[in-house]
């Protein structure tokens, strides 16, 4: 054990993959020593459990409806209670998950490497590339991003796939004024000098040299807007824009929900309960990794 | 500006336009010009920044509008009409036209005020805009007020108390502003005061019997009683307000006390708040009198975000308490898939929006003698 920890924290590692490991043991311990972050961390965890092992975690089938038992209490056989339909509200909350996770994640696959490149791109080259890219780039910040993403799901129609790329379209612009950000403090850099002395193309100095160095400020960041977009898809979903029944989203149990708010609360009180401990955990975790992995510009406080 | 920009940039991470207002240099054209030129430059680059924003906003819901699979002459003339009627609308629509020359007429006619007429209403668009809109100034106003007026302490009280209970519960409190969905709170709100409590009312502006009793002048219900004289519809609509505003209070409050607890933080740990303190200044006089004051112009920025936030956030509460504004005009006309009535108030939205944005950011240039 000791001597696994001298070689992850050793000052000169040997090889690639100690640096990483070491660079990733020290991140880990760092959060765990702040402990919203770890919260935050533990709860993202459980979601990706849950949405993993949904099958095993649901006590019912998500979708079966048994009109019998429609509108039922929280209690021990349906620990939320049971939504209009008679439906498990806990075994669609788990479900559930899965769905918030896809969304995140495609979001994020969508979003942030077009924000990276569009942002690296703009960085590196400067001149007219640099003011035409970021003057579409402030366009897009400059508008109200959940009133964009409402309009391009009804221009697009309904679903979440639809969604998911309005969400993606409202969400880029952030990541690249980062990137570009970014970029430019070690455009002129020596090291990158050296490597353009060396013959390598731009492409090359882009992909290899530039964006790897953007990638910490960029998870921050990344994992600071999941509850945003959690939100903004829960949104969708409450208005009948997202994910379309019977599938269980969040936003959308809310809203079926909303016909029992005075009698029977919980159809539209547990979700609810859900997006805000994933977002928390989200916002913990953000907050974590900014303080560990960009010490610079988080509250030195 | 530089530094205290980069606070700026530092700690809104939530909102690049904080840091993009704040971190954008102070134009420098030089030191032969004088003042009045260099204000002159520094406008006309404004106004042109402006009119970009506008153009960028217009270009955005016209591409949007062309997104639509629905076939715009089919909507118009129905899909069982002769090839000629057809043909005739689509020439009128100008649909025959190339890209840019659409675009072009589609901003004309925008200026001109033509938004389109709504299917689902069967009137102008812009007509219903003007209708719905003061509902929902009225109830951002509202917001914003409560979110300043407990945010701002709450923050700087968190500030001075740093590390106690205190300040981790109103931290907790900024951070559940990102985290909780405002159409739950909505529900939840009205669930517990107006169903069990029974402290507000229920959906709706104005009870129904108080209904129509005024006549619009402004459309804000709470100013159109008082000018009629009529104080029980004043009462009446205040206490219709008070949850579907707090709700969106909740929202601002919470940014503003976070961001509000930065800035005070930041100036706290500030060496002329060390000499303060040596001097032996008080401790309430150092927090109001010499770090409150500098924050007093980022706070404007976070201020005028934060209610242009309010705006967009009614978008998804309007529809829990029935209130009629531009955010339940535009969820009835996304679910009708009436485009033109969702165009229309993604502009006006988008161009309020934009609008608050770049006052406060006037403002902040005006104001911070760092960035005149």
């Amino acid at each position: 054990m000791t001597t696994m920890h001298s070689w992850l924290i050793d000052d000169s590692p040997a090889s690639r993959l100690q640096a990483r490991l070491g660079r990733l043991y020290r991140i880990c311990g760092a959060l765990s020593r702040n402990p919203l972050a770890a919260v935050g961390a533990i709860i993202i965890l459980l979601l990706i459990l849950t949405a993993i092992f949904a099958p095993l975690i649901a006590t019912h089938d998500p979708l079966k409806q048994d009109l019998a038992q429609r509108l039922l209490p929280p209690g021990s056989i349906y620990w939320m209670g049971t939504d209009e339909l008679g439906r498990d509200i806990w075994s669609r909350v788990v479900y559930g998950a899965r769905i918030t996770l896809v969304i995140v994640v495609l979001v994020a696959v969508l979003a942030a490497p077009a924000g990276l490149i569009i942002g690296a791109i703009s960085g590196y080259f400067g001149g007219w590339i640099d003011r035409v890219l970021m003057g579409v780039t402030d366009i897009f910040l400059s508008m109200p991003k959940l009133i964009l993403a409402l309009a391009l799901v009804a221009a697009l129609g309904p679903g979440i796939e639809n969604a998911i790329i309005a969400i993606a379209i409202t969400s880029w612009p952030g990541y690249a004024r980062i990137a570009r950000a970014e970029t430019l403090t070690f455009k002129n850099a020596e090291f990158i000098a050296a490597i353009r002395l060396q013959g390598a193309s731009s492409l090359r100095v882009i992909l290899g040299h530039v964006l790897p160095l953007c990638t910490s400020s960029m998870i921050v960041r990344v994992t600071l807007d999941m509850a945003g977009i959690i939100l903004t898809a829960a949104g969708l979903g409450f208005i009948g824009l997202g994910a379309q029944p019977p599938l269980p989203e969040w936003g959308a149990m809310i809203a079926r929900g909303r016909s029992f708010i005075l009698d029977q609360w919980w159809v539209a009180t547990m979700p609810g309960f859900a997006i805000i401990i994933v977002s928390l955990g989200f916002c913990f975790l953000g907050d974590g990794l900014r303080d560990v992995l960009d010490p610079k510009s988080g509250e030195q406080h | 500006m530089a530094q205290n920009g980069g606070r700026l940039r530092l700690l809104a991470f939530e909102s690049e336009t904080v840091a993009d207002i704040a971190a954008k240099p102070a134009r420098r054209p030089g030191f032969h010009r004088s003042r009045g030129a260099r204000l002159l430059v520094g406008l006309a680059g404004f106004i042109v920044s402006v009119l970009i924003t506008f153009l960028g906003l217009l270009a955005i819901t016209f591409f949007i509008g062309r997104l639509v699979p629905i076939d715009p002459v089919l909507a118009v003339v129905g899909d069982r009409a002769p090839r000629a009627v057809y043909e005739a609308a689509r020439l009128q629509m100008g649909l025959d036209q190339p890209v840019p020359i659409q675009f072009i007429r589609y901003v004309a006619s925008v200026l001109s005020g033509d938004l389109g007429t709504s299917v689902s209403t069967g009137k102008l668009v812009l007509d219903d805009l003007k209708r719905v809109f003061p509902a929902t100034l009225e109830m951002a106003t509202l917001g914003i007020i409560i979110g300043v007026l407990l945010g701002v302490p709450m923050g700087v009280y968190a500030a001075s108390r740093r590390g106690s209970l205190v300040d981790q519960i109103i931290r907790v409190i900024g951070l559940l502003g990102y985290a909780v969905p405002a159409f739950w709170l909505g529900l939840v709100g009205l669930a517990v005061f107006y169903a069990r409590l029974k402290w507000v009312a229920g959906p709706g502006r104005l009870d129904i019997f108080y209904d129509g009793l005024i006549d619009p002048v402004t459309g804000i219900v709470l100013i159109d009683s008082l000018l009629a004289g009529e104080t029980d519809i004043f009462f009446n609509a205040l206490w219709h307000l008070a949850l579907p505003a707090s709700v969106l209070g909740f929202f601002s409050l919470a940014y503003i006390a976070r961001m509000t607890r930065s800035f005070m933080l930041d100036q706290l740990s500030q060496e002329y708040v060390t000499t303060a303190r040596v001097k032996g200044v008080s401790e309430r006089l150092v927090i109001w009198r010499h770090a409150f004051r500098p924050i007093l112009v980022p706070l404007i920025t976070v201020i005028g975000l934060s209610y242009a936030g309010l705006l967009e956030g009614s978008v998804m509460i309007e529809t829990i308490f029935s209130w009629p504004g531009i955010g339940n005009y535009l969820t009835v006309a996304l679910l009708n898939a009436d485009m033109s009535a969702v165009l229309g108030a993604t502009l006006v939205i988008g161009a309020v929006f934009i609008g608050i944005n770049k006052i406060s950011d006037v403002l902040y240039r005006v104001l911070d003698p760092r960035a005149r």
